[in-house]
């Protein structure tokens, strides 16, 4: 039943890599994608390989799986797959390892799922391509698959496409196919990634299950301490293509080595049991007015057509009401089609109003016009989520910046000086000025588009998601200066996220949205530490690697049925 | 407040770079660029540097053939040189066929920039006015629009431009959409930027790729439109010389004087070939989805 049902002719090591070496094609930032990196795999465990973006934990997982993208090559080491050599042997001998041997789950289910092919017939082509069973034994098999990843109603589903899921489905999904032929080594690329923290849990639970009850040996790609925390056995961490770090989760963990995974953990946002300490500079707060009181505010899309009879109606922000204080910052947490985004769009105006009132100052901005509503479009700014996207790719820092002030009548000499005045506040060179977005990493041009924001010196930020798509050690330096602005100018902040942890981190105030609603509304450390609302109980409880002490003893027993 | 480092060696416009040596890599592509401007060279110089003026009639050396008596390229039922003609007629038409694309892109830019931008109902009137547009048979709009108008080069160009626009405003239209929804539209939007500045200094500039590739698959096309009415005598009028109507001039003497047909067709030919392998190549170098990495 557990780890230890192996047949004892299988060696103690699953998959074993030395020396591994991935040339990148010339004319990258560096010479190597991976170099010389080394690890071991026991069976029956689950090693987590972790690093921020453009460490190579990626490409060590595809290098295992074959995969390489054709310019990349590996150029030296070796990889041993229960016993066989695998670097260097014919495709066609490696295309019967996978999916026999080893088998990979995507970070991204709805991109790695055939949009045209319904979840039974992709699970039952695994096993055809692998030339098993018969139409009949595969369809049951499907079945078995489908159960055992736990989804609803599995005879209803093998005839489901794609997308009619949900995000957690479609993970299952993918698991049930790479789980069709047995594989006794699993590598999973940030599976959970993608996925609301509460169905992370659920899918994280169920990879921990099926590898203890099948006695698989789990590769785990991760950007995040919280999840190795969650499941990991041992750990890799990795940086920049080399290995800096190995051992077991709970000595990498507790007592790190390597300055490089110090760092990592340092920044592992927490949930903090004392709140924000009130921002000084900013006056009187508690006797000011609120900046923006929102009252009753309703939003609902529709799509299809009411005259066919095809009409959807997703009710997306439903009666919500709350006040915005100056130099405080709302929170406004929920998991994705929680009506958050769609708030936050909302009170800058790219979304029509269906119904309540955005009071900003005395004035109500929902029942304005475009056109009157031009005027107060300083005041109220947004800080977007992608800094890829965000920032227009044929355009320099300076013109990003000084185009808005320049539309609203200011001289282009007086915009020029503030925005590199801005850039110095922000943390960034002035000489960036005449530079174009893509010369930046991902932290700078956040920082870019924070100082857009600022140029109008607006009094309220609304923050969507705005360190969301960053590593954790640049997301700590982003959250420092946001609270660093808001101390100094007093601005009032409104901060959009799905994760609790970066929310504790810079809140003053939190409201919980679940389905358009808000559930939930209070202090930080009131909410996390003692919810009222079952939903807000459940996103606590679900998030990754809070309770180190517990991940300490299951990893115990593990160690002890293996 | 912490400062992180930038690069600061100048760098070069990687992409830039990279699109450019990617086009210089596509070896049909640069073949179309060397011929095309070979081509436009000849025909801007070549008639200062022949022996003979297209317009001079020499009738004592009626049908020629190429290289007799200083005709390289023989002469025609009036004794015309040949080679003279070829390269005035082509002026014509690589001028009919640059100004017509111009026309046409500027055109469909402009309205396909306007109907992914807009809403429901403006997209819908234009884009429907597009398929208006498409759904008439090309080649018989141009004759009759020929037939009605007078013939002149220009109103050619501008008849040619007005059946050509609708494949840009196409492109554009599906560009601009996909683009509209991005996060840089929405901070022009949050920082109050007009609605034309917002279509035409943010949006445009992010479509130019297609929009290159596009035009210069509309020259060959506009060349070749431009072949087909003249031959057909609906087109470029003589005494004035364009290499379609000097195929239409040409095919009574097929058997007897082949060069006649043969030289401008291949003129039309190397023309429309060179701009079609050049539109491949900036298709392929502009797409980054064609990056090895």
């Amino acid at each position: 039943m557990v780890a230890g049902g192996q047949s004892a002719s299988a060696p103690a090591i699953a998959l074993s890599v030395r020396g591994l070496t991935v040339r990148l094609p010339d004319g990258m930032e560096r010479r190597h994608a991976i170099e010389d990196i080394s690890f071991d795999l026991p069976r029956g465990q689950i090693l987590c390989v972790i690093g921020e973006s453009g460490s190579g934990k990626s490409v060590t997982a595809n290098t295992v799986m074959g995969l390489l993208p054709k310019v990349m090559q590996t150029s030296a080491g070796s990889i041993t797959l229960e016993g066989r050599e695998i670097v260097g042997i014919a495709p066609e001998e490696l295309r019967r390892l996978r999916g026999q041997v080893v088998a990979m789950i995507f970070q991204d289910p709805l991109s790695a799922l055939n949009p045209l092919m319904t979840v039974g017939a992709q699970i039952d082509e695994t096993m055809a391509a692998h030339g098993i069973g018969t139409p009949g034994t595969r369809r049951e098999r499907a079945i078995a698959l489908l159960t055992e990843v736990g989804l609803p109603e599995p005879a209803l589903m093998y005839h489901q496409y794609p997308f009619r899921l949900s995000g957690g489905q479609r993970q299952r999904v993918m698991i049930a196919m790479a789980l069709a032929l047995e594989p006794t080594v699993l590598i999973a690329d940030e599976p959970t990634t993608a996925l609301d923290v509460t169905t992370q849990a659920q899918i994280l639970a169920l990879i921990r299950e099926i590898q203890r009850r099948k006695g698989m040996s789990v590769l785990f790609i991760t950007h995040d301490f919280g999840v190795v925390a969650e499941i990991a056995d041992s750990v890799v961490v990795m940086e920049k293509g080399h290995v800096v770090e190995r051992g077991d989760a709970e000595k990498v963990l507790k007592s790190p080595d390597h300055p490089y995974t110090q760092r990592l953990i340092a920044a592992v946002p927490h949930l903090r049991a004392e709140d924000r300490p009130r921002a000084a500079g900013a006056g009187a707060p508690a006797k000011a007015e609120p900046v923006l009181r929102v009252r009753n505010l309703v939003k609902t899309y529709r799509s299809g057509s009411a005259l066919f009879g095809t009409q959807r109606v997703v009710p997306a922000v439903q009666d919500v009401t709350f006040d915005v204080w100056p130099g405080r910052t709302l929170g406004i947490v929920g998991e994705s089609g929680s009506g958050k985004s769609s708030l936050g769009r909302l009170l800058i105006r790219l979304m029509e109003v269906d119904s309540g009132e955005i009071l900003f100052g005395d004035r109500d901005i929902a029942a304005l016009s475009d056109a009157e509503f031009r005027g107060l479009r300083p005041k109220i700014q947004m800080i977007f989520q992608d800094p890829f996207a965000s920032l227009n790719p044929r355009m320099t820092i300076g013109t990003i910046l000084t185009v808005g002030p320049i539309a609203h009548g200011t001289r282009a000499a007086r915009a020029r000086d503030e925005a590199k005045a801005l850039l110095d506040l922000v943390g960034l060179d002035a000489r960036a000025f005449e530079r174009y977005p893509h010369e930046f990493s991902g932290g700078q041009r956040q920082r870019i588009g924070i100082a857009r924001a600022l140029m109008f010196k607006p009094e309220l930020l609304v923050a969507d998601e705005a360190v969301s798509a960053l590593d954790v050690s640049i997301q700590a330096q982003i959250l420092e200066l946001l609270d660093g602005i808001q101390r100094e100018t007093g601005v009032a902040m409104i901060f959009i996220t799905h994760d609790l942890r970066v929310a504790s981190q810079i809140c003053d105030e939190i409201a919980v949205m679940q389905k358009g609603r808000i559930v939930e509304f209070g202090r930080p450390s009131r909410i996390f530490f003692h919810p009222e609302a079952d939903y807000t109980r459940e996103l606590v409880a679900a998030i990754p690697g809070e309770h180190f002490g517990e991940q300490t003893r299951t990893a115990a027993e593990t160690a002890a049925r293996a | 407040m912490a400062s992180t480092d930038i690069d600061t060696t100048p760098l070069p416009r990687w992409w830039h770079s990279r699109v450019v040596q990617r086009f210089f890599g596509h070896r049909l592509a640069l073949l179309g660029l060397v011929m095309i401007t070979l081509l436009t060279l000849a025909c801007g110089i070549g008639p200062y540097l022949l022996p003979y003026d297209s317009l001079h009639i020499d009738l004592l050396a009626r049908f020629a053939p190429p290289l007799t008596g200083g005709h390289y390229l023989g002469t025609d039922p009036l004794g015309r040189d040949v080679a003279a003609r070829l390269l005035m007629a082509g002026r014509i038409s690589l001028l009919v066929g640059f100004f017509a694309m111009l026309l046409a892109t500027v055109l469909g830019t402009l309205i396909g920039v306007v109907a992914g931008y807009g809403g429901r109902t403006v997209n819908a009137v234009l884009m429907r006015l597009v398929d208006g547009f498409l759904s008439f048979p090309t080649i018989f709009l141009l004759l009759a629009l020929a037939v009605a108008l007078k013939p002149s080069p220009i109103m050619i160009t501008v008849i040619i431009a007005l059946t050509g626009w609708m494949e840009v405003a196409r492109i554009v239209e599906a560009e601009v959409r996909s683009l509209k929804e991005r996060e840089f539209v929405l901070a022009g939007r949050m920082l109050g930027l007009g609605r034309a500045h917002i279509m035409f200094r943010e949006i445009l500039p992010n479509c130019m790729g297609p929009i290159i590739v596009a035009a210069t698959l509309t020259v060959a096309r506009a060349i070749l439109l431009e072949a087909y009415i003249s031959f057909l005598g609906f087109g470029i009028q003589p005494p004035l010389p364009s290499w379609g109507n000097m195929l239409n001039g040409a095919q009574q003497y097929l058997g007897s004087a082949p060069w006649l047909a043969v030289v401008p067709g291949a003129a039309i030919t190397v023309a429309v070939t060179s701009f079609n392998f050049i539109g491949d190549g900036l298709r392929d170098a502009l797409d980054v989805r064609n990056d090895s990495f």
